[in-house]
């Protein structure tokens, strides 16, 4: 059943993060990763972390990418050229090399340790039972304090490093 | 519960919910040319049946006869793509909205709300916050300058209003301690929440009117300004479904304040689905007399207003109401 649901999801997310790259107007480009945030936000929802999953839309498909829309309409940039019909050859190659060698990397450690990797506190059971909000709320403000609060502290200073340089 | 019965059920409630949502969408034209109309001490519709009541039906036939144009210089695709995104997420928002309590039914207790999610109010707010995106693709798409304009202002007033409507209801989420929105009408069994968050409220009244782009904040459709905004291009049916998008989007609005500020279904005497409508039609009637008794705003006083009063206040109210929580 799981399956039903994860390689549509996958294949919709890989499809759609080619797409991003490779279509030519910058407007479909941007939708495409649309796309891609609504199929990672499906996976979300098959590992019961529906919490992350509202977000994922609410923050990047809803807020942020109609910022880029709205920047992308008023600069009206116009077509690009392809990517396989750029110029710069040896460029691309290594490009591509390194972006390979990359996801590689991933696969391969993930692929050999899935199976002994011990389970986590947080099992799907567990989220089920409590509650996947109130389970993420009650991690960030214990264990996690520290980091979240100098997560907040960074997003506070580019804040204010934004109203700096847009009052210039 | 079978499962066989389990999917009749459920199939039912989708049928019924969104016939009826299609009902008072075309209706609420008719009651909105209506209000207005007596606002303006005019008649209103009254050539099609009796006191114009069939008219949302010739409107529809008429939209739907009419020829469709697309302009030449046009992004077809998403021209003919955009109404479509801005009609879904009108829609389907209102598939976690409890309407009523439990009924019982040919011996199965059926809950009156679609589906039950434990992150309801969020699914809510996420897909709300996809319904910027037919607007600003009908406007992007459409290559008109008005469009445009009427687009890209939609779309900085969405996302500044949206903050705001999300930030007023943080202390409805303090008091329920839930974001199901069952559970929140459950909580207020004893005092609906606009008692214990009236500024809450009074914020999420007024960003709502904004998320919905009606007037005094219809600045993506300004008439005078922009002739008709981000669907200047657009005709026939195309139209209707900006316009069935922006009614429907009204009534799930309407909705979401009745569930989180007006104690949901609850009330005395009448049946309880009763009392939701009786609710529902009020906050829509609000809306159609403010359109009709206030000017727009300018676009510099709107975006002043929605980021220098209503989120500092809003972000106050959660402050006050953190710590009375606290304190309880």
């Amino acid at each position: 059943m799981e399956w039903l649901m994860f390689v549509p999801l996958a294949a919709m997310a890989l499809i759609t993060a080619t797409l991003v790259i490779v279509l030519r107007n910058p407007v479909y480009c941007a939708l495409s990763l649309v796309g891609t945030f609504f199929a990672l936000s499906g996976i979300y929802l098959l590992l019961q972390a529906q919490f992350i999953a509202v977000i994922q839309v609410i923050v990047y498909a809803g807020a942020i990418m109609v910022l880029f829309l709205f920047v992308v309409m008023l600069l009206d940039l116009g077509h690009e050229r392809p990517l396989w019909l750029q110029r710069d050859r040896p460029r691309l190659l290594i490009g591509v090399g390194a972006v390979v060698l990359l996801l590689l990397e991933l696969v391969i450690p993930v692929g050999s340790w899935t199976a002994r990797v011990p389970q986590g506190s947080s099992t799907s059971e567990l989220m089920g039972g409590v509650g996947n909000t109130q389970l993420v709320g009650r991690l960030l403000f214990t264990e996690f304090l520290v980091p979240f609060e100098i997560t907040s502290v960074i997003l506070l200073i580019a804040i204010i490093g934004a109203m700096v340089l847009a009052r210039r | 519960m079978p499962e066989g019965a389990f999917f009749v059920i459920m199939v039912t409630k989708i049928v019924v919910v969104f016939g009826l949502m299609l009902l008072s969408v075309s209706y609420l034209t008719w009651l909105e040319r209506k209000v207005i109309g007596d606002i303006q001490v005019r008649l209103g519709p009254m050539r099609v049946g009796p006191h114009g009541l069939l008219q949302p039906i010739a409107d529809a036939i008429k939209l739907l006869f009419k020829e469709e144009i697309v302009p030449q210089a046009a992004d077809r695709t998403l021209y003919l793509l955009a109404p479509a995104i801005a009609l879904v997420p009108a829609f389907i928002s209102f598939a976690v909205i409890p309407f009523g309590d439990q009924v019982r039914f040919f011996g199965q207790t059926i809950d009156l709300v679609i589906t039950d999610v434990n992150i309801g109010l969020l699914y809510v707010f996420g897909v709300a916050s996809l319904g910027v995106y037919g607007i600003v693709l009908g406007g992007w798409a459409s290559n008109n300058k008005y469009a445009l304009l009427g687009g890209l202002r939609s779309s900085a007033q969405m996302i500044s209003y949206e903050l705001s409507l999300g930030l007023s209801v943080i202390g409805v989420v303090m008091l329920s301690q839930s974001l199901s929105l069952v559970e929140i009408v459950g909580a207020q069994t004893r005092m609906w929440f606009i008692l214990l968050q009236p500024v809450g409220f009074l914020i999420f009244l007024i960003c709502a009117v904004a998320e919905v782009n009606r007037a005094p904040f219809d600045l993506p459709e300004a008439e005078t300004e922009l002739v008709a905004g981000f669907h200047v291009e657009y005709s026939s049916m195309k139209f209707a479904m900006y316009f069935m998008a922006e009614y429907a989007n009204m009534i799930t609005v309407s909705a979401m304040t009745t569930t989180l500020f007006l104690g949901g279904w609850r009330g005395p005497w009448l049946p309880p689905v009763v009392w939701f409508l009786i609710k529902l039609y009020l906050l829509i009637f609000l809306f159609i007399w403010l359109r009709g008794t206030l000017p727009r705003f300018r676009y510099d006083q709107l975006m002043r207003f929605g980021w220098k009063v209503l989120l500092p206040v809003a972000l106050a109210n959660i402050v006050v109401t953190a710590v009375f929580v606290a304190l309880r």
